[in-house]
Parts: structure tokens; sequence; C-alpha cells
């Protein structure tokens, strides 16, 4: 959706002293502040001249401010994970992760302390990542963080982000935690937003870039993040504020099992004949057809040959995907979103010199939509005749 | 005489949220409570649920502790219909709990507790030729070169002179309690930096196997998912089990010549903290890896211990052993819910009441867990205390290289007994990763072995019945013993409950208002520095906290700045 270079870009990297000087703060305080700064982060006196250097030029890495509600640390964890970049690289050449209740050396007020010094240093220049759900039930004491709720967090730091990241399904639309009853009454960052009505500092509204998955894979992280870094604009979104690189497809579309499918062969129980032929999970309840997600297209853990969830053998359960992950039950079939027919439709291009006639083309149209229409009345049939066998047997998968 | 009262508030380098208060006079914590600050209430969205889906929502409990929940309830599914699994899926779910373990050992020790007693400012000083003195002393690890540590070295200068310290700005650097010779420090700092690459590859045997991690996705009540077939390039075949083989090979190494030498190492130079943090010393621990498919041979024993008594251990035999099932309760009494009981947690409720933090009332969304009625310390410790008093004899080997290590840089003997400490939490819990290493080797042979015998089974279908079945499972995972609790009515989850090993550590004060283990560890704990209270979080990070799981020290009037009260 937006693709224009933001306003923002030129705000990462300004020189601090010029903008002190703007301010009328004379060079004889900006030593002052160098010398605060630096025991505040604990440095011995003596490194206070590199920390001025540091200060009187721009930011080599942008700050990142990362909040953790209700949530699992499954997104961090995933980021320890990655290898290109890894986490290490991450936060040590790219990013300035200045606040990280996972990872952060300090803890309690030199923790607090942490997370002022980057609001102070970095007004409207941060990156905003938020991992975990807001409760909206009982004015969200199911969860704080230094006697604050998240909505308290989210006013005092939301306003002054550049933009924000929706890490996982959490943040993205509530997660597990919203599955019904929805106990705690969470939501995702948008909406909590929306609910509390926090704008950024200019009034406008803050871009959120949704990652949802559980937990995210830790290469939407790192891209949007480098996308950003190298392209100077935010990636372009779905209508759900995802971004299309990693968003774009269903994951029953990219996957590996999909001729299968096509070809009506289909895995029954777990350990079959099927199953062990690497057939198609549709019918234990993969939930592939209507998520979407990049799974099958870059899998996890850099090991390659197929190892996602399809790829080993158990179904897709949704997880990235508002109302069907932590929604439908595991077995439950899916709603197919996309009947492609494949091998019914003749070329439209010919090999031979002087291409396609019209009359062709027609032909290759009518039979090409008389197959779509057999493919959606056999996907209902289908899906007729497993509810009815569904609903009488237990010993299913 | 003057008492302080300090909060720490986020505790950091955890799971979760934690808030621990503490009373101080002289020098040292004479009173603690611990609050857990969050609460999703995932066990109130799994009833009416299919039992058969319960693990994906229960593995989202903790995505540090990820694999656990999951492993652990469909182990209570089994139970409860007495469903067997086949071996293959036995040994295939050991494998992931034997890697994830070793992963998240690494990942404890040297991300999330290292800095607690490494100053990553005094290491730009070491020379790094002294370091590699140092380090090739304690191993034969090939990246203990003065050219590496040279390098690192560079590294963090570089980082440190950019002036954007990021996770390490207002670190505890200079502390008075922080004691390491510049060259150790430097060789913690490299190690810290490799373990993130040692961790992947345990990472990598859990991803192969469990189709993503965090998250596994391969179970099934009843087994696993994976197929196996050796002729199909979509199953698990010989390629998956050669490049899992492949990283166990390039893991071992680091478990053995780097993690060991350096735990034992700090250990040592840290002689004058054996004393601290003994705290509840009733041990309970999960016996785990089982060999068969009932569930009655285990690789790693495991049982009750009380009053720190190895010769009074009672070992837990069996999976669904009654002597586990009879004398588990959970109470509730300080805790953020409604009602003031102490239940089995088959007969367990979970309706919220957030009062905010009042220590003579509740101050936790934590629940308080109790064995034989009395708060019971579990975890790494647990275990090989329990593993030492079943005669285990890997676990007795490591334990003793361990203490010798540890021995040879004091100058005097170690004894068991010392284990009872902080530092004794991190000892053991770098024993338990030698043991989790060689469960990793029997368990992968013996797949192995039981696919070329031609079995590819991986699944039993479970039947459930009409009427009521009630179970539970148990494991030992990273952070200690696992159970969770189920009743099912009519093939729908009626009840379900998840009885933490954070939960037995973080709890509040039970029902005879006896404290936590992580509550009675702080007592006795120095604080040289009341506004920057290091030695409160080594006590509490050697438990390996886990809140989302089950906490955070924080003060109760919500304010910036140490509330001082005079007593």
């Amino acid at each position: 959706m937006n693709t224009e270079p933001l306003a923002f870009e030129h705000a990462i990297g300004p020189f601090l002293a010029d903008q002190l000087e703007i301010r009328g703060i004379s060079r004889r305080n900006f030593v002052k502040f160098a010398l605060g700064i630096t025991a505040a982060m604990g440095l011995p006196f003596g490194m206070t001249r590199q920390v001025m250097a540091a200060l009187d030029r721009p930011a080599a890495r942008p700050s990142v401010i990362w909040l953790h509600f209700q949530e699992c640390t499954g997104c961090t964890e995933s980021l320890l994970r990655a290898t290109h970049p890894t986490v290490e690289t991450l936060i040590l050449d790219l990013i300035s992760l200045d606040y990280s209740e996972t990872l952060l050396a300090a803890a309690g007020h030199q923790a607090e302390a942490a997370l002022h010094d980057a609001l102070a240093q970095h007004p409207g220049q941060f990156i905003l990542v938020v991992e975990g759900s807001v409760p909206t039930a009982d004015h969200g004491n199911f969860c704080k963080i230094a006697g604050q709720t998240p909505q308290d967090m989210l006013h005092a730091i939301a306003p002054q982000a550049v933009a924000a990241v929706a890490i996982g399904s959490c943040a993205s639309w509530g997660g597990v935690q919203s599955a019904a009853p929805n106990p705690t009454g969470a939501v995702g960052l948008a909406e909590a937003l929306g609910l509390e009505g926090i704008l950024k500092s200019d009034g406008s509204a803050l871009p959120v870039i949704n990652l949802p998955g559980c937990p995210a894979s830790p290469y939407n992280l790192l891209a949007t993040l480098l996308y950003y870094l190298t392209l100077h604009r935010l990636p372009e979104l779905d209508t759900k504020g995802r971004p299309k690189f990693a968003y774009g497809r269903l994951i029953h579309d990219n996957c590996e099992r999909r001729p299968h499918f096509d070809a009506g062969r289909f895995a029954e129980q777990f350990g079959d004949a099927g199953h062990r032929q690497g057939w198609c999970l549709y019918k234990l309840g993969c939930k592939g057809p209507e998520t979407y997600a990049n799974c099958p297209a870059i899998q996890f853990g850099d090991v390659g040959a197929n190892t996602w969830p399809v790829g080993i053998g158990h179904p897709c359960f949704g997880c990235a995907e508002q109302g069907v992950g932590f929604h439908k039950a595991l077995h439950e079939q899916a709603k197919v979103l996309s009947v492609t027919p494949t091998s019914l439709f003749p070329g439209v291009f010919t090999e031979h010199p002087g291409g396609v006639t019209v009359a062709s083309a027609a032909v290759a149209g009518a039979i090409g939509g008389g197959a779509l229409v057999y493919a959606l009345g056999a996907s209902q049939k289908l899906k007729q005749t497993e509810a009815a066998s569904t609903s009488t047997t237990d010993e299913e998968a | 005489m003057s008492t302080k009262r300090i909060c720490v508030d986020p505790v950091t380098r955890i799971e979760g949220h934690l808030r621990i208060d503490c009373d101080i006079r002289d020098g040292k914590v004479v009173d603690a409570w611990s609050s857990g600050q969050m609460w999703r209430g995932i066990e109130t969205i799994l009833i009416g649920r299919d039992p058969r889906d319960a693990w994906l929502y229960t593995q989202r409990i903790c995505g540090v502790c990820t694999t656990v929940h999951a492993i652990c309830s469909v182990r209570a599914v089994e139970n409860a219909l007495g469903l067997e699994i086949p071996l293959n899926a036995q040994l295939i779910r050991n494998l992931i709990m034997a890697a994830h373990g070793i992963h998240d050992h690494i990942v404890h020790f040297y991300q999330l507790s290292a800095l607690d007693w490494v100053d990553v400012v005094s290491a730009l000083e070491a020379d790094p030729q002294a370091t590699a003195t140092l380090a090739q002393g304690l191993s034969n690890w090939p990246n203990n070169s003065a050219a590496h540590f040279a390098e690192v070295q560079e590294r963090i200068k570089k980082f440190v002179a950019g002036g954007q310290l990021g996770i390490f700005a207002h670190g505890y650097w200079g502390h008075p309690a922080m004691k390491l010779p510049p060259a150790a420090n430097l060789m913690a700092v490299a190690h810290y930096l490799e373990a993130l690459e040692y961790q992947r590859r345990a990472n990598r045997i859990v991803a192969i196997l469990g189709g993503k991690t965090p998250h596994i996705q391969n179970l099934a009540v009843g087994g696993v998912a994976n197929a196996i077939n050796p002729d199909e390039q979509s199953a698990l075949n010989m390629e998956r089990l050669a490049y899992v083989r492949t990283l166990m090979d390039e893991l071992g190494g680091f478990v053995r010549e780097v993690y060991l030498p350096d735990v034992t190492a700090i250990a040592g130079l840290y002689a004058d903290w054996l004393p601290y943090g003994e705290g509840v010393t009733d041990y309970l621990s999960a016996p785990d890896f089982p060999r068969d498919a009932k569930g009655t041979d285990f690789g790693m024993p495991g049982g009750y211990i009380p009053n720190g008594d190895i010769n009074q251990f009672h070992p837990l035999t069996h999976f669904g052993d009654p002597y586990f099932e009879r004398n588990v309760k959970e109470s509730i009494k300080h805790s953020w819910y409604q009602g003031d009981w102490t239940r089995s947690p088959y007969a367990e409720d979970t309706v919220p009441h957030y009062t905010d933090f009042n220590e003579e009332g509740a101050y936790s969304w934590v629940k308080s867990p109790s064995f034989a009625d009395r708060p019971a310390q579990v975890g790494p410790l647990a275990n090989v205390l329990a593993m030492v008093a079943a005669g285990h004899e890997g676990t007795k080997r490591y334990l003793d290289q361990a203490l010798t290590r540890i021995a040879a840089i004091t100058g005097s003997a170690v004894p068991m007994t010392a284990l009872h400490s902080s530092l004794g939490r991190h000892a053991a819990r770098c024993v338990r990763t030698q043991v989790l290493y060689d469960m990793l080797l029997e368990n992968y042979d013996a797949l192995i072995a039981n696919i070329a015998s031609g079995d590819y089974t991986s699944f039993n279908p479970p039947v459930f019945p009409k009427g009521e079945q009630m179970g539970f499972g148990f494991h030992e995972a990273p952070r200690g013993i696992l159970s969770h609790w189920i009743v099912i009515g009519d093939g729908k989850i009626k009840n379900y409950q998840a009885v933490v090993p954070s939960t037995w550590n973080a709890g509040p004060r039970n029902q005879d208002d006896a404290r936590g283990p992580y509550e009675a560890a702080l007592i006795g704990n120095p604080v040289l520095d009341e506004e920057r209270p290091l030695e409160v979080l080594r006590t509490v990070h050697s438990f390996d906290p886990c809140l989302a799981c089950a906490i955070h020290l924080h003060d109760n009037q919500r304010q910036r700045v140490i509330r001082v009260s005079s007593v």
C-alpha cells in the first residue's frame, strides 16, 4: 500500500550536536550531556571522548525498542535461530536494541533507565517492536511491567516511534490468548492503539506492520528491518498490514504437496501409506488453503528439504491467520480459498510461428471456465462428504 | 534497625514478567516476595475443546520452554486414555527433548545469566594472549586462541566506541560484586557470542524433527506426525537422519569443551558465593527419556528428595505413578484467583481476581504448588540430585568432573552439599546438559536400530470413549518437573491444569505461609548496593525463571525509586 519514502527517514541519524545547537544548547553543555550519558551507560569516565564522538555523528544503527506484553517470548527465541543475518549481527552491527526484557543486561530501575534513555535520545526516531497481545479486560491488569499495563506503556512510548512492528500472531491479532472465550480480552497492537486513541506525537497514525505466525518466522522480521534500512521505505503491505513479500500467497499455493491435492491423493491418518508417501494433508485438517504465509517458501531452521510443518507430515493449523489458528479445530477441514485447476487448461501460447488464434483462445477460455466450475463443485461435494463422515467418527487421525 | 524494601521490576533476562520485592537489613536480604505479573488464561480457553488439539495451545504457554508443554500435554491425554505410543514416536520425542534441553541450558547460562557474573567493560582491558593461556588451560577448544580473542575484543571495542550500547546499556559494569579478572571476562564474552552459534545447531535438530522451532508441530496424541520412510523423499529418511547426526557431532564439542569448563571456572573464581542461595531443599524431579512404549524404563531417573538428603530419595518409576499423582496440590491463598483453596490439579478452577500487590494477602498470578504439603524446589539441581541418588553412572561421572574442576581453582575439595546454592544450580544445569548429550546419542542410535529392524510405525490412533477419563503427564523440562492434568468428558476437555516448573520455584507463599523457592533462596543473600541489586539477580536467575510459564522484583507503590521504610 504505502510505497512512498516516508518523511521519517531523514529523522534517523541527524547530528545530535547540531540539533542541540539549533535548540540553543552550547558546546559546553553538550560536553556535560556527554559526561552524563557516559555515566548513565555505566561506562568509565575515560570513555567520554568516545561517547562524544559517537553522539556527534549520525547514529550508525537505528534504535529499536522491543516490548513484551502477553506473550511467550517465542518470537524473540525465533530470532535466536536465524542465520542470515544472525541475531548477533543484528544487534551488534545493524540495529541498536535499546530495550528488550529478554536480552537486556540491566534489570529493574536500570532497565527502566535504559528505556528512558532510548526515548530521550531518539524521540520520533526509533522503531517500536511489540511482541504479545494487549489485554483489554479488567483495565489491562492481566499484564504488568514495572507496575504499568501495556496500555500505559503504549501511551508513553508509541507516539514517539517512527513505525511499529507487531511481531507474531499475538501482537498482530491477539494470538492464542484471544481464543474463545478470550478471558483477558486480548487484542493485537493495531487494535489496541485504535481503542486507546494513540497517535504519533504529530497527530498522524502510527504505521503498524503485522508479522503474524506462532512464532513469526525470524526472516519476516529481519527482511522487514533490512527492507527499511536498505531501501529507506516500508515494505508493501496487504489490507491486513502484512508485508506482501511474506504473506502475499496462501500456503496452499506454494505447498510442495499441492500436486497431490489436485490429483486427489490424500493422507487419511498419520503413518498410513499415503502419509508415508508425502500425500496431501487436507483431509487431516490442513489449513494451508486458508492461511497466508511463506512457510513453504522459506521453511524453518535453514536445514532444507521441506523442513516446515506440512513438509514433515503435520497439517498446517493456521497459526498465522486470524480466525483460523487457535479458532478452528486441528482436524476440522479448511475452507479452500483458491481452486486452480491445473492440467485441464490447454496452453494459450503456442510454440509454432503465427501465435494463438482467436478461436483457440476462446476454446481454451471455455474449457478453463468449465473446469473451474467443475472444481468448485467438487470441492463443495468433498466438504459435504467429509462433514458427514467426521461427525460420526472419533477415530479420524 | 532499619529495613529497606527494594523492588526489581522488571526482572530481565528471563521469560515473562516477574516482580521481586526484598527487605534488606545490614546488607542482606531478610525477606522476599516473588510475583508473577501476567495471566493469559490458556487453561480456561482449553475447556470444551478437542483433547487432540490441547498441545497446540499449551505449547504457547512458553516459547522459551517450547516443546515441553506440547510433549507433556500429549502424555497427559495418552495417560487418560491408557494409550501407548510406538517406540519410534517415543524416541523422536526424546531426541527433540534432548536437543531442545541442550539449547535451552546453553542460552540460559550465556545469554540469560552470564552477565550477572561477567563484566563486559572489563573484557575490553584484557590481554588476548593471557586470555588464550587461561582458556587453553581449561580445554582444547580450537577457538581458544589469542587471535580469536583479539578479534572478539576488537568487535566489542568498536561496538562500545560507537556509543550505542544497546542491550549492554546500564549493565552492572564495575559493580563491586563483579570479581572476574579481565581475561576471564573476555573469555566469557567470546563464548557468549559462540554460544549463539551452537544453540542454533541444537535448534536445527529440533527443526528437522519438529518441523519448526520454536513451537514444534510434529506431535499427535498417540505418537508423532513424522512419516518414517527411508524410500521416500517427503518423509524422515536417511538424508534427514544423517543431518541430525552431523549437527549432534558439531554440538558435542561446545557442550564438553566450552560450557562445562566455563561454568566450573566461573564457579571456582566466585567460590565466596558458594554459600548463598540455598532456600528450599525438598527437591522434586521427573524420570524422563523413556526407552519403551509404556514409559516404565527411563534414561534419566527422577523422584522426590526431602530435606536435601539423597538417602531419603523416593523414585518416580513410571508414567502415571500414583505417588506423584496423590502428593501434588496447588494453593491460591496468596494468588490473584477467586477463593482460597488447596486442591489436586484435577479439581482446580481458575477464576482470576486481581487485587494489586498485597504481601499479606494475594500478590501474584502464580499459584503455589506443594508436594506432600510442602514447597519443593525443581530444576536441573533437583534432577541431578535424584540421578545421583538413583546411582546414574553418567551423572555421577560428570558431577565428579565438575566438582574436581571447581576444586582445582579454589584449592580445596568441594563437597556435594555446595550444590545447594545459586552457583550449584548453574553447575547442576551444566552437568545435566552433559547427560542430555548422552541421551541424544543413545536415542539416535536406538531410533536408527528400530528403523533398521523394519519398524516404521509412528502413530497409534486414539479412541475417546463416552464418559469421563482423567489423567496426567509429567516431563522433566529444562526448568524442572512439569505436569499437565486433564479431565475428559465425552471426548471434550472438562478441566485442564498445568503445574509448571517456574510455578514450583516462583510460587508465592503457600497455604501454610511457607515461602516459595525463589523467596527462600534470597534470604541471607548479600546486597552491596541497594540501587543496583545485582546479587538478587544472581540468585533469581540461577533458577532460570520462566514467567509466561509462571515472575519480576518490583515496588508496590509503582514508583521508579526505591521505597525505604523503617521497621
